[in-house]
């Protein structure tokens, strides 16, 4: 692999860009595979460089119906933090996001991670509360949190309206410093660059359409083209999970949901941290292009369709134009979905399936993006190792039969 | 936005509707006699069909009546509408 840097971009310059390597092959597969990662986007494509890189497995193939950041990866509002509530979803979030701090230098790619610091706001009583409870659980759990008043936000964000008469009052905030924003494209890339740097077949416009078992054990997968042999297939699709999982024979608390975000036209620079509101189901930042980039609640009602319904969208807007009025004349740029699985408790289930060699990595829902190279990481542990890590081994799938659920819920509100 | 039609009301804008998920699930009769395992799959375990879906709808902000809609969840076209107790259009397995 070309290695990015000061030198290789000033010696490329000397021959016009035009000779710069591709960032990664596209191999056809081969007949088989060691183990084979189902889905491309960023939790796959991670899972497979870890495989490779901590667990030393053979050869490894990541199979994408699409192509590389197409999907869920590509589609979310960037956001990266750790400040969840309870313990188990703490661990894994703050184990990624230290992951982050770190990637960009261990993948070589510039992901262009921006610890800017991230408000979510309180716009009641009992939000406040909520606050102060979740920022002494973070404390507690060593992950920095924060509390400011209406004042300090109003310092910290000039354009918001923190004025008692708005709609929803802002009382108060946590802020989390440590997190901020990463291009989710350059993500995409990044891993897709990584995983094949250290030999991992990434097949593009492959897409899963059986999965094959004998006594108990999984086979290989039939794909649009041709079967693949695998001694370990590892599904990381997302939305399509539950898709998936039926191909296997079985049922998962799944329910796919659109996710929608949107951009504004560019804008010069307003807005330096992501403030976001459960309450009213909105978050915001500003992108280094200057486009203000939001993003709303999940969708109602089932959907795979990549598209969001308009009322959702209008009602993330009107919160966001109420917390800033002075964005009331921006025009929007692109509006987007993405399908996201999601849970009944709001926590991924991470783990081994009762079939044989079959590992199941789903129902992140919107929380996705953050917890990519953690959630890479653990589940390139359990399938190479047959066990789940003790950091996702509270999510696993039997939590639904022990009653063991992480309400993540009510904790996190909607927003991620 | 959807265009749906309330089997009491003719058809309406999708936001005076709530949706209510998955249609035909049936409480089991006896759940003490069911494991852990099927009162899980009960509880949580969904279709989640990707096409079509049997989905029950409640016009909330109209006569508050629930009823059944098959609706394709990739086009999202609304294929059926049909009242509770109505069979549901085509076979199910």
């Amino acid at each position: 692999m070309q290695k990015y840097s000061f030198l290789s971009l000033a010696r490329n310059a000397l021959t016009y860009h035009e000779n710069w390597q591709r960032a990664w092959r596209s191999p056809d597969p081969k007949p088989g595979y060691d183990v084979v990662i189902v889905g491309g986007g960023g939790h796959g494509l991670a899972t497979a460089y870890y495989l490779v890189k901590e667990h030393r497995v053979g050869s490894v193939a990541v199979l994408e119906k699409g192509y590389v950041g197409g999907g869920n990866t590509g589609r979310n509002t960037e956001i990266v933090r750790s400040n969840y509530l309870w313990d188990e979803a703490a661990h894994i979030y703050e184990f990624s996001l230290k992951l982050w701090e770190g990637l960009t230098q261990q993948i070589n790619f510039n992901l262009m991670f921006s610890q800017r610091g991230l408000l979510s706001l309180g716009h009641t009583l009992q939000d406040l509360r909520d606050i102060q409870r979740r920022i002494n659980a973070n404390l507690l759990n060593g992950i920095d949190s924060e509390f400011l008043t209406p004042e300090q936000i109003k310092e910290m964000v000039p354009a918001i309206d923190v004025s008692p008469r708005a709609r929803y009052p802002i009382l108060g905030a946590s802020l989390q410093r440590r997190g901020g924003t990463a291009r989710h494209d350059a993500l995409a890339w990044g891993l897709a660059r990584a995983a094949d740097s250290v030999g991992v077949d990434v097949i593009h416009n492959c897409e899963v359409t059986g999965i094959r078992r004998e006594g108990g054990a999984v086979t290989g997968v039939d794909t649009s083209r041709g079967f693949i042999k695998a001694g370990k297939v590892g599904c990381v699709t997302a939305g399509n999970s539950g898709v998936l999982a039926s191909m296997a024979g079985m049922r998962l608390p799944l329910e796919s949901r659109p996710l929608q975000a949107w951009v504004s036209q560019p804008l010069k620079p307003i807005l330096d941290v992501v403030v976001m509101s459960n309450a009213v189901h909105a978050y915001i930042s500003q992108t280094d292009r200057g486009e203000l980039l939001c993003g709303a609640g999940v969708d109602s009602y089932n959907g795979y369709g990549q598209r969001g319904s308009p009322a959702t969208l209008e009602h993330a807007i009107a919160a966001i134009i109420e917390m800033f009025p002075r964005f009331s004349r921006v025009r929007m740029l692109r509006q987007w979905a993405g399908t996201v699985d999601t849970c009944p408790d709001a926590c991924p289930i991470i783990g081994l399936t009762p079939v044989k060699g079959l590992y199941f990595n789903c129902g992140w829902g919107t929380g996705g993006y953050k917890s990519t190279p953690g959630s890479g990481w653990v589940f390139a542990y359990t399938i190479a190792q047959n066990r789940p890590h003790r950091l996702n081994e509270p999510f696993s799938l039997e939590r639904f039969a022990t009653g063991h659920l992480i309400d993540e819920h009510g904790a996190a509100g909607v927003a991620h | 936005m959807l265009l749906i039609e309330c089997p009491w009301c003719g058809p309406r804008d999708e936001s005076e509707f709530a949706y209510s998920g998955e249609a035909h699930i049936v409480r089991p009769l006896t759940p003490e006699e069911l494991t852990d395992e099927e009162w899980a799959d009960y509880l949580f375990c969904r279709r989640n069909t990707r096409g079509d879906h049997l989905e029950q709808w409640c016009h909330a902000s109209g006569c508050r009546r629930y009823f059944n809609v098959q609706r394709d969840t990739v086009t999202y076209r609304i294929k059926s509408v049909y009242k509770p107790g109505e069979p549901p259009p085509g076979d199910r397995p």
